[in-house]
């Protein structure tokens, strides 16, 4: 068991390094650069001034030579400083705009859980009726339309048509009902899915029948008997749902004008912020595989035949 | 694509080589009489498809569309380019059955023209995602050993990305347009259906048909082209399905933050994008393409899961 964290743990090594290398070519074979002047169509610099600043950010040395030193500085969680807003290191805009993010990621993933859960569940003992039919087709709208699109139903509904919430901002937990909703929609149709295929499976099991035989009621049937057996293919999906979580945020943040690490990272993308860019990236990496390991840690406490 | 398959799957004459068609892998496979005819996968699934109403009524919804992008350019009212300054962010109206937008231009227009420039991205994009993934994955799975390893390795830190921040990556170092759509979703999109083939291919090259072949002197090329792929194809074809809704979705999500299609070329994402800005005041500017981009998504979701439970029944 130890055994296995630490060989995932290390794996995670190169596999960052290859993701920070990736993204690092990427950014340098993009056109324009962070010596172009900030205003559109602008003189450019002086030469002079334009090497003054490649010294200054580092950007006049081998390209070899620049991924190096950004990686023994990245190790100290030291990303240098933003291009745009030049005043602010990488690392404060990130301590600032991460908590947000992960509030709002994990407050949509307990919705989508709950009510992914649910839907799938009701769907499954209730199938081919009207809850299976409600269920599927709320997954199916969840899964296949994209969340922005999502989120103008959602601020026509219930900001104009019923003004019960504001279309965007940050300040009170009212604001925080749209965007968790819009952003839970998609991973709660995965789950809802998955939960009715895998309850389906299960519910015909041999175990189960001996359940009903002995004279269980409905409830412990489902919940006792079927329900934990039912999870373990759900808890696989835990791991690309952070992915889709993290990634749709993006949208979400943007539409409700959420201050989130997202919204940044689109900011930071067209303002060639090369060392925004590279820390966002690395950061969704780093928690994404982190909690790709939980999940795979889960397996082994929800079936003990599972070993590592 | 349904027909495609249909014709595939009677062009195989009786006398062609017995060992080669498209039977063989699933009396092979599943263990029922090699008497049946050798089209009957195709043409069962295509039954099981046309039994199924709700794939049906997606596929009816795709074909509309596509039909819509192919006569785009009879069925606008009116240049999607053409602006009236005089009549700015105005509601539907008799004259402009959807309203106008900011620089007057008909909204109906850009949204035809728009079902044009989503269609060419499903397919577009997905045709580099096979050209990509395709060979990618047979080669891997036929080699084996270590290129097999190197591969491997390689799509599982493709995998480890987050695909759109990656496609977003992309995207900004080709730039803008509608071809580096294609290419940027091909770049990051072939790592799922070279997997999958990859699996295929390993499976059945150990089969005794491909043993056969390969007895009888057939080349590299000849092994995997004419006897291995066209039996791996049923997994290629249901992620082809689901792969043109993905990429209509990326070049929506592209264009929303403003790095996908290049205007005056107007694109669904990019009108919701542009609209949700002015949500309070002009809502039908991002309304009417958010119920544009959801109607597609849905059909295309329905079909691709009609077109998965025909094929592969012991999946649903």
């Amino acid at each position: 068991m130890v055994q296995y964290i630490v060989s995932r743990l290390l794996w995670l090594v190169p596999t960052l390094l290859a993701m920070a290398l990736v993204t690092f070519l990427v950014m340098h074979a993009t056109p324009g650069s962070p010596l172009d002047p900030v205003a559109e169509g602008a003189n450019p610099l002086s030469p002079d001034a334009q090497k003054a600043l490649a010294a200054h950010y580092g950007l006049d040395k081998p390209l070899w030579h620049q991924f190096a030193i950004f990686v023994s500085k990245a190790v100290r969680g030291d990303f240098g400083f933003s291009f745009v807003y030049k005043t602010r290191t990488v690392a404060e805009i990130l301590r600032e705009t991460f908590p947000i993010s992960l509030l709002l990621g994990s407050m949509a993933l307990v919705l989508a859980v709950a009510g992914g859960l649910t839907l799938g569940i009701l769907a499954a003992v209730y199938q081919n009726r009207g809850w299976d039919y409600i269920s599927v087709l709320l997954a199916t709208v969840g899964v296949a339309v994209p969340n922005f699109v999502l989120a103008v139903f959602l601020i026509i509904l219930f900001s104009f048509v019923i003004p019960l919430f504001p279309t965007g901002g940050w300040n009170s937990p009212r604001d925080w009902v749209l965007p968790t909703i819009t952003l839970a929609l998609a991973p709660m149709g995965i789950i809802a899915r998955f939960t009715r295929a895998s309850m389906l499976e299960v519910i015909r099991a041999d175990y189960t029948l001996t359940a009903r035989a002995k004279g269980l009621s409905e409830g412990p049937v489902i919940f006792k008997h079927t329900l934990k057996n039912a999870l373990i293919p759900v808890v696989t999906l835990l791991g690309p749902l952070f992915a889709a979580v993290g990634t749709g945020s993006f949208f979400v943040e943007s539409i409700f004008r959420v201050p989130g690490m997202g919204r940044f990272f689109v900011l930071s993308m067209s303002g060639r912020d090369y060392p925004m860019i590279m820390a966002v990236v690395l950061t969704y990496g780093v928690f994404l595989a982190i909690m790709n390991l939980v999940v795979d840690l889960t397996y082994g406490v929800l079936d003990p035949r599972i070993r590592y | 694509m349904a027909f495609s398959t249909r014709a595939s799957g009677t062009d195989i004459a009786p006398g062609s080589p017995p060992l080669a068609d498209a039977g063989s892998v699933e009396a092979a496979t599943i263990g029922v009489e090699t008497a049946r005819s050798s089209s009957s996968l195709w043409r069962d699934a295509w039954r099981r498809l046309l039994r199924n109403r709700l794939a049906m009524a997606g596929g009816i919804v795709v074909v509309l569309l596509a039909l819509v992008a192919i006569f785009a350019d009879v069925l606008m009212p009116q240049a999607y380019t053409k602006t009236n300054f005089g009549r700015l962010n105005e509601a539907p109206s008799r004259d402009y059955p959807l309203g106008t937008d900011a620089l007057g231009r008909d909204l109906l227009s850009r949204m035809i023209y728009g079902a044009r420039v989503s269609m060419l991205v499903g397919l577009g994009a997905q045709f580099f995602v096979v050209a990509i993934g395709v060979p990618v994955g047979a080669l891997s799975g036929y080699l084996g050993g270590r290129a097999d390893l190197v591969i491997t390795r390689f799509i599982d830190v493709m995998y480890a990305f987050p695909r759109l921040l990656f496609v977003i990556l992309v995207m900004s170092m080709l730039g803008a347009g509608l071809f580096n759509i294609f290419l940027a979703i091909g770049l990051t999109g072939w790592v799922g259906i070279a997997r999958q083939t990859r699996a295929q291919v390993m499976a059945l090259k150990e089969k005794e048909y491909v043993d056969a072949a390969r007895g009888l002197g057939a080349g590299f090329v000849r092994l995997l082209g004419r006897h291995i792929l066209p039996n791996a194809l049923t997994p290629i074809v249901v992620a082809v399905t689901f792969g043109i809704p993905e990429a209509i979705f990326t070049e929506a999500a592209l264009s929303f933050i403003g790095v996908g299609i290049n205007p005056p070329t107007p694109s669904w994402g990019q009108m919701v994008g542009e609209g949700q800005q002015f949500i309070r005041s002009y809502w039908h500017l991002c309304v009417f393409p958010a119920i544009a981009i959801a109607i597609t998504m849905l059909a295309f979701t329905f079909f691709g899961d009609g077109v998965r439970d025909a094929l592969d029944p012991k999946m649903k």
